[in-house]
């Protein structure tokens, strides 16, 4: 027989996401509009909706390791479109402040060219520095 | 009229054209655009994480001046924004307070220099506050018509999403700003990606993808005929406008069309001095097409 329990360490893990995003993540039951409607999807290594699942299976290294929490832009396009009302961009954010809070930061100001900087907008910047930075 | 009035930083630098051409729209139709005593940056992203109030703190310092102000200068208590990021971070940080009143209470204590915020600010975006003044009144002032153009107006996300702060009641089929660009006689498309993301601050680190997305959404607009992309999002107009660049790289068959904000083209209309409305401050200059269609003269 096949044992489909999880684990404590997973059990936890799937709690402190629900807890953080504010969102019932075990309600999706894959659909995947998400995926469908997501702008961004085809630079994603796992799709908004493998992500969930993941999630639902506690699988927690794999799911942080994917890019997909740091290609998403919070447009909330698939936040819009779930039948099942969760907020996958707070899911998003959820598992990218796991990491960020671990002190762990997605981008390096100075790697920005000089004449790049010049350019780009505040809110570009700003907003950038809010979604990879602690 | 007057209002209080919030820039936000990006309309100070890169989107000049956007505020000058606003204030002068709103001035021709007797609205005065009264700037905040004083004011900070909003965070431009509104925080999606339900433990931490300290990124709420911004926007609410932001709507406490809004809410001392407006006392001050006996004014209703309005706030209105231009920039799609400030819109949207201040007005769900009101949404947030408005309907917590737990998280509204430690908000003010952890504020102590601060007057208490009522949650009682009426956040608008500049749109909303055209299409309450009414159609007609754009009508009435239009002295030239943009019948010659043919826009696409682009929404982006910040401006329909999440649903509490669309400014539309349609999130999903938007048509404020089309309303409000036909008033002053323009002509406007229908497409699909006029709520789709433009990649938004991804600009920064991962050029490609929003070159890729403006390449998607000026293909899909030329491909319907569009002259131009009417917009309000200083961030989506760096994407349309100077990823172009990078687009066209990517893709040499890419068709460019200027990208405008709304207050610019009403602006035209009105007849306002076209040194007013900023039309050196673009990627791709618009003023070719504006002089084809003779809606300018040099």
């Amino acid at each position: 027989m096949v044992d489909i329990t999880l684990d404590q360490d997973k059990k936890d893990f799937i709690a402190e996401i629900e807890k953080l995003s504010g969102q019932k993540i075990m309600r999706c039951y894959q659909c995947g509009r998400c995926s469908a409607g997501c702008p961004l999807a085809d630079y994603m290594d796992l799709l908004p909706n493998q992500v969930i699942k993941y999630v639902q299976l506690g699988l927690d290294k794999e799911v942080l390791e994917c890019n997909t929490i740091w290609v998403c832009a919070a447009c909330y396009r698939c936040s819009v479109v779930c039948p099942k009302d969760i907020d996958i961009a707070r899911l998003m954010e959820a598992l990218r402040l796991l990491i960020l809070r671990d002190d762990i930061e997605k981008m390096d100001i100075n790697k920005i060219k000089k004449e790049e900087y010049a350019e780009l907008p505040q809110i570009a910047l700003v907003a950038s520095m809010r979604k990879y930075t602690s | 009229m007057e209002i209080a009035y919030y820039p936000g930083c990006t309309l100070r630098t890169s989107a000049k054209n956007f505020e000058s051409s606003s204030i002068a729209v709103a001035d021709h139709l007797g609205i005065t655009f009264k700037e905040l005593s004083q004011w900070n940056c909003c965070g431009t992203v509104y925080s999606l994480a339900s433990d931490d109030l300290m990124k709420h703190l911004a926007p609410v310092r932001v709507l406490i001046r809004a809410q001392e102000d407006n006392k001050e200068n006996g004014l209703d208590n309005k706030l209105v924004t231009l920039c799609s990021m400030c819109y949207n971070t201040v007005k769900m940080a009101n949404h947030l307070v408005k309907n917590d009143e737990e998280k509204l209470d430690t908000i003010n204590q952890f504020m102590d220099e601060e007057p208490d915020y009522e949650a009682d600010v009426n956040v608008l975006h500049f749109l909303q506050l055209l299409d309450e003044i009414g159609i007609d009144r754009i009508k009435e002032n239009t002295k030239k018509s943009l019948e010659v153009l043919n826009l696409a107006c682009y929404y982006g996300c910040y401006l329909l999403r999440p649903e509490e702060a669309s400014i539309d009641e349609e999130p999903e089929a938007p048509s404020i700003m089309e309303r409000i660009m036909e008033a002053a006689g323009a002509r406007t498309i229908d497409y699909p990606f006029k709520n789709e993301c433009c990649g938004s601050y991804l600009t920064v680190t991962e050029k490609k993808y929003t070159a890729e997305r403006t390449y998607k959404i000026i293909s899909s607009v030329v491909n319907r005929g569009a002259d131009a992309i009417v917009l309000s999002c200083p961030l989506c107009a760096f994407n349309l406008d100077r990823r172009q660049k990078q687009a066209k790289e990517l893709h040499a068959n890419m068709k460019s069309i200027p990208i405008f904000y709304f207050p610019q083209l009403l602006g035209l209309a009105f007849g306002i001095n076209s040194n007013e409305l900023g039309f050196n401050m673009h990627y791709v200059d618009p003023r070719p097409l504006l002089k084809e269609k003779r809606l300018i003269k040099r």
